[in-house]
């Protein structure tokens, strides 16, 4: 008969500490996303390729705009497009699928602290928006030139605003009770959004009203501010976009933590 | 310094009072059973006590930590087996352990995740993903994560709803042995022959009140219903417990 091991008393035991959950939460939500990347990063890879093939070949004969092609012009906005429309997808669809199925218990037993399961739903959609925006560059760079003016800005405003909308996606994510409230806010709020916001234009094509109301959308921001690492030109000055970026994710981040501080819909 | 301290605990959802002043201690190293029909708020004093839900009034502490104000240290001391069956479809069943334990800081624990699996029979499931398992099995994993860093005082909300006799068997000389081991168990269960066997002693809630609290013996002998002589009581136990229990929710108003 299998012998049974005696269990070391719990007075034996060294004393209980808090230590970090947050790389555990991290790498859990990259696993997620990662264990259905043909879902997650290789569909939205293959939209944004059709939206080149499309729109590309379609305003080919478009004038230059910042001096290049179309196609050079669409590319820096479908990948900045792809970063941000992704980035907010992890948080939010994460966090439906944990409320609904329940198995987001397991993670409020754990003694997170607001501050660890912020930074690490973030991190996690920032890595799956910059992976499929990185991908999407990879693929689409073949069909255009593409200048680096100010590497940098790239770097930057793709951090930044897949920052901004994993954060986005975590309110999104906590708020809604059901499949049906995400869908909602993705298709009417985040889509319209990001596909107004210069994507597929220079704002200056627009009517004034049309270019008054762009000014208000701060996806705007982010795509101009991206697409200046690429031209060194822009609708509007990066430092502009920065401070509009960086005021949008002060705000944003300030609700998710205070949601998650509160229990917001999470705990009763 | 109690396993557990919950002091005048109130909580209601709108118009229903779910706990209404609810005071327990259990002391470290108890098997104590927290009994009462449904709706009676056991769940909603779990839930308190892992800060699921946060009381209207009252405080109450793990090993010490006010589930509140000292929320981290207080999970820390604390495993809880949730009463639904819910798991994460994109996990194996290592994988979920090693993100639970890693949530509490234990990155470098597969020793001990090895040992809960060995005694759950969860080893030769080790790899499968969590959607492939029996009702039974997700179960196991259920207990196995709230063990996963062993805490002290592990709450067990009706673990044996639905799983066959093996499990219950290997679930209970596990939890045994943990409870030897000094670990303070408390346990919520409708099967009364359970909590009359394994815990010393017990606390009845209904309508969020605690209407019994008393060790099993004191109960046993305390509330026999009249009529019944002891001899009639004595060889069955689940019919003790049982006949108790509903004599003492007959009698609170």
């Amino acid at each position: 008969m299998e012998q049974v091991k005696p269990l070391i008393p719990v007075n034996a035991l060294p004393e209980a500490s808090i230590q970090s959950g947050f790389f555990a939460l991290f790498r859990k939500e990259v696993r997620r996303f990662y264990s259905v990347a043909f879902q997650t990063v290789a569909a939205p890879i293959l939209t944004a390729v059709l939206y080149l093939l499309i729109f590309g070949h379609v305003l080919a004969s478009s004038p230059k705009i910042y001096g290049y092609e179309y196609a050079s012009f669409l590319i820096p906005g479908l990948v900045m497009m792809s970063i941000l429309q992704n980035a907010f997808a992890n948080t939010s669809s994460s966090l439906i699928q944990s409320k609904i199925t329940g198995n987001l218990v397991f993670i409020l037993l754990a003694p997170l602290s607001h501050i660890e399961f912020f930074a690490a739903y973030v991190s996690a959609a920032m890595i799956r928006g910059l992976s499929v925006g990185f991908g999407v560059f990879m693929v689409t760079i073949w069909f255009a030139k593409i200048p680096f003016a100010a590497p940098i800005w790239i770097f930057i405003f793709a951090l930044l605003g897949s920052a901004l909308l994993g954060s986005m996606g975590l309110i999104a994510g906590i708020w809604a009770d059901k499949f049906d409230q995400l869908a909602a806010s993705q298709n009417f709020i985040i889509m319209p959004a990001t596909m107004l916001s210069g994507v597929f234009y220079s704002i200056h094509s627009l009517p004034g009203f049309w270019l008054t109301v762009s000014h208000f959308n701060p996806f705007f921001y982010m795509i101009d501010g991206f697409r200046y690492g690429f031209f060194g030109d822009s609708d509007v000055s990066p430092y502009h976009s920065l401070l509009v970026l960086l005021i949008c994710m002060s705000l944003v981040s300030w609700l998710a933590l205070s949601m998650l501080k509160k229990g917001y819909k999470l705990r009763h | 310094m109690s396993a557990l301290s919950i002091r005048a605990v109130k909580k209601s959802y709108g118009d229903l009072v779910a706990l209404d002043g609810v005071s327990l201690e259990v002391e470290q190293g108890e098997f104590f059973g927290l009994l009462g029909p449904n709706g009676a708020g056991k769940t909603t004093l779990i839930s308190s006590m892992a800060g699921l839900c946060t009381p209207n009034s009252g405080t109450i502490e793990v090993m010490g930590h006010d589930v509140q104000k000292d929320f981290r240290m207080a999970r820390r001391q604390l495993g809880v087996v949730p009463q639904e069956l819910v798991f994460d479809p994109f996990f194996t069943v290592r994988e979920t352990l090693t993100f639970q334990s890693g949530y509490f800081g234990l990155n470098k624990n597969d020793d001990w995740i090895d040992e809960i699996m060995a005694n759950l029979d969860l080893t030769n499931k080790a790899n499968a993903n969590m959607r492939s398992l029996s009702g039974g099995m997700k179960r196991r994993v259920l207990v196995a994560q709230a063990l996963v860093h062993r805490p002290p005082v592990i709450i067990l909300d009706e673990p044996t709803a639905g799983v066959d006799v093996e499990l219950r068997q290997s679930l209970w000389q596990f939890i045994s042995r943990l409870n030897q081991a000094g670990h303070t168990i408390v346990l919520t269960t409708h099967y009364l022959e359970e909590a009359e066997s394994l815990c010393g002693r017990i606390a009845m809630l209904k309508q969020g009140r605690v209407v019994a609290l008393d060790t099993t013996q004191n109960l046993l002998a305390k509330h026999r219903p009249p009529g019944m002589p002891p001899k009639l009581l004595g060889d069955d136990g689940a019919a003790d417990l049982e006949a108790v229990f509903v004599k003492i929710m007959a009698e609170s108003k």
